[in-house]
């Protein structure tokens, strides 16, 4: 059970003057129940490798398969794949069209040929799990707020019960508290529902506070594949390519020229945190002489 | 799919076509879509073809590109050939119940195709060598003299431009619709025709709430930097004619006289 991508290929307008590479030669497996994080700067190819995992383009040339299936094989259905492998796009504008919440959630399950039922209590299931509040169940998807119709959009695919969700930056455009609540029900979904997430990120923090692996594109092309750590190592060549490793890298790699014993590979705010405690705590009793 | 559409797409290269004036460029396709209109014989049609093929060749843009707009009119290319050819009277070649095939239906139907599909392919040929802006440019000096008789000129190339600008935009905003939907399991191909057009509602509320947030939002930007209609407007790059335009409009006025001259002394 996984999804696996083959020397996958992708040329826009092949043949004219706008021929331009969006993805070479690129490979990777996701094995099931991983929370990966992507990452890249604008036009290194993210949106594009994304779209190819549940069908929506097809590759020039390269394969991928999803639990061991080729996905553009003769007999393999891309609706029930799209079913399988929900792909949440940027802007919920582009999807939100009901006249109310619930019924815009229904969308999804009633096109893969539920009964009523099931579609009402998969969209009432899957509006519980984003943590909409019932009483915005009524209302026009329009009149909610940015962080509200992100969590309408995630439901609206989550009801059609994929094992596979991509989200494409599910946190731009709004404020640090919407942007946890976002990026912890995604979390959530990870631990409890046990779903595999492939998460598009330009975050380095929430990669590295989220994601147990990490994959960065550049020109198409994947750079990085490995842990956060592993990845954030690279960090001279990661702000080469205009990317950034996050902060806290840069403040216990500063630390360590200045002769401060301190992990390296600290990834996020809290373990950064954790650690100067205990380094600070038995140095207040012992030496006094050094200033850091 | 969407994307096939060629027309009002500019397509990058240098040649000579593209440096041209767009008043030149207009001019050329407006005498050559009155020559497809006068021609009426093989010599005709025959001197239409040299003029296309010389603009083609001198556009540098691939042949391949310019047909792909013809897929557009396939269905009303189909429909006006048919007619042409089954209900024209004259000489019968072939009867088959009330349809029947005569040598000047044959004749009309042959000449109609090759007239719609010239003119497509020589509006797309403008339209590949000039970008929106220049167009609009050339349209707004061009018929700057209708200033006079009170027509709102530089209004009407505003929207003009305006809304060629958002046409790609539409486009790619369309695209990106329907692959949210399609990833929710929309299906926007099979199903007849009552299905087909509901299946275009999920597709078509989110296009329109974004056309007309565009819209305000570029009204505010505009109104921002204190646009107030084209009186006093100047330019960042006006237009003038060189050499090559006076050559082209040389060109023009020989090619129109010689079809004109062709019409009257009905040439085969």
């Amino acid at each position: 059970m996984s999804i696996r991508a083959e020397h996958l290929t992708h040329i826009y307008g092949q043949g004219t003057a706008f021929e331009q590479y969006a993805l070479k030669d690129v490979n990777f497996e996701i094995p099931d129940g991983q929370f990966v994080g992507l990452i890249g700067h604008t036009g290194s190819g993210k949106s594009t490798l994304i779209q190819h995992l549940n069908g929506l383009l097809k590759p020039t040339s390269g394969t991928i398969y999803y639990n061991g299936e080729d996905i553009h094989g003769e007999g393999f259905s891309l609706k029930r794949l799209r079913g399988k492998v929900g792909l949440v796009f940027q802007y919920p504008e582009h999807q939100l069209f009901e006249t109310d919440v619930f019924a815009d959630v229904c969308f999804g399950p009633r096109n893969l040929g539920f009964t009523e039922k099931e579609v009402w209590e998969r969209a009432k299931e899957a509006l519980e799990l984003v943590g909409m509040d019932r009483k915005y169940w009524e209302q026009s998807p329009f009149e909610l707020s940015g962080g509200q119709k992100r969590r309408v959009a995630i439901a609206g695919v989550l009801a059609m019960g994929p094992e596979v969700l991509i989200l494409d930056e599910p946190t731009a455009g709004l404020d640090p508290r919407g942007r946890d609540e976002i990026l912890d029900k995604i979390r959530d979904l990870h631990d409890r529902k046990g779903m595999t997430i492939l998460l598009v990120s330009h975050s380095m923090e929430d990669i590295a506070r989220y994601a147990d692996r990490l994959m960065v594109m550049n020109h198409g092309e994947k750079v990085f594949d490995g842990t956060p750590r592993e990845v954030f190592e690279h960090y001279r060549e990661l702000e080469a390519m205009g990317l950034a490793a996050p902060q806290v890298t840069y403040l216990t790699h500063a630390l360590k020229e200045h002769g401060v014993p301190i992990d390296e590979e600290l990834t996020t705010v809290e373990e950064a945190r954790d650690a100067i405690v205990r380094l600070l705590k038995p140095e207040q009793a012992g030496s006094t002489g050094r200033q850091a | 799919m969407i994307r096939d559409i060629t027309l009002g797409q500019y397509y990058p290269v240098k040649s000579v076509l593209h440096q041209m004036d767009p008043r030149t460029k207009l001019f050329g396709t407006m005498v050559f879509i009155i020559s497809l209109f006068l021609a009426d014989g093989l010599c005709a049609y025959a001197a239409a073809t040299a003029f296309l093929v010389l603009a083609i060749r001198l556009s540098r843009v691939p042949f391949s590109f310019m047909v792909r707009g013809l897929k557009t009119i396939f269905f009303l290319l189909l429909i006006s050939v048919s007619f042409n050819l089954f209900l024209t009277d004259g000489e019968v070649l072939a009867q088959l119940w009330f349809l029947k095939i005569t040598r000047e239906g044959l004749r009309m139907a042959f000449f109609m195709a090759l007239r719609l599909i010239y003119l497509v392919i020589g509006s797309s040929v403008m339209t590949l060598t000039t970008t929106p802006n220049e167009l609009t440019d050339g349209l707004e000096k061009g018929l700057g003299f209708l200033k006079a008789v009170k027509v709102p000129v530089h209004e009407i190339s505003m929207m003009m431009s305006i809304a060629l600008r958002f046409i790609p935009i539409l486009v790619e905003e369309t695209d990106k619709i329907m692959k949210a939907q399609m990833a929710r399991g929309a299906d926007f191909e099979s199903g007849n025709l009552i299905q087909k057009a509901k299946s275009m509602v999920p597709l078509l509320v989110p296009l329109f709430i974004s056309a007309f947030r565009r819209a305000t939002d570029l009204a505010m930007a505009m109104e921002a930097r204190c646009y107030r209609g084209g009186e006093g407007r100047t330019k960042m790059k006006p237009l003038h004619y060189e050499r090559r335009d006076r050559l082209a409009y040389l060109f023009f006025a020989l090619y129109l006289a010689a079809m004109a001259a062709a019409r009257i002394w009905r040439l085969p």
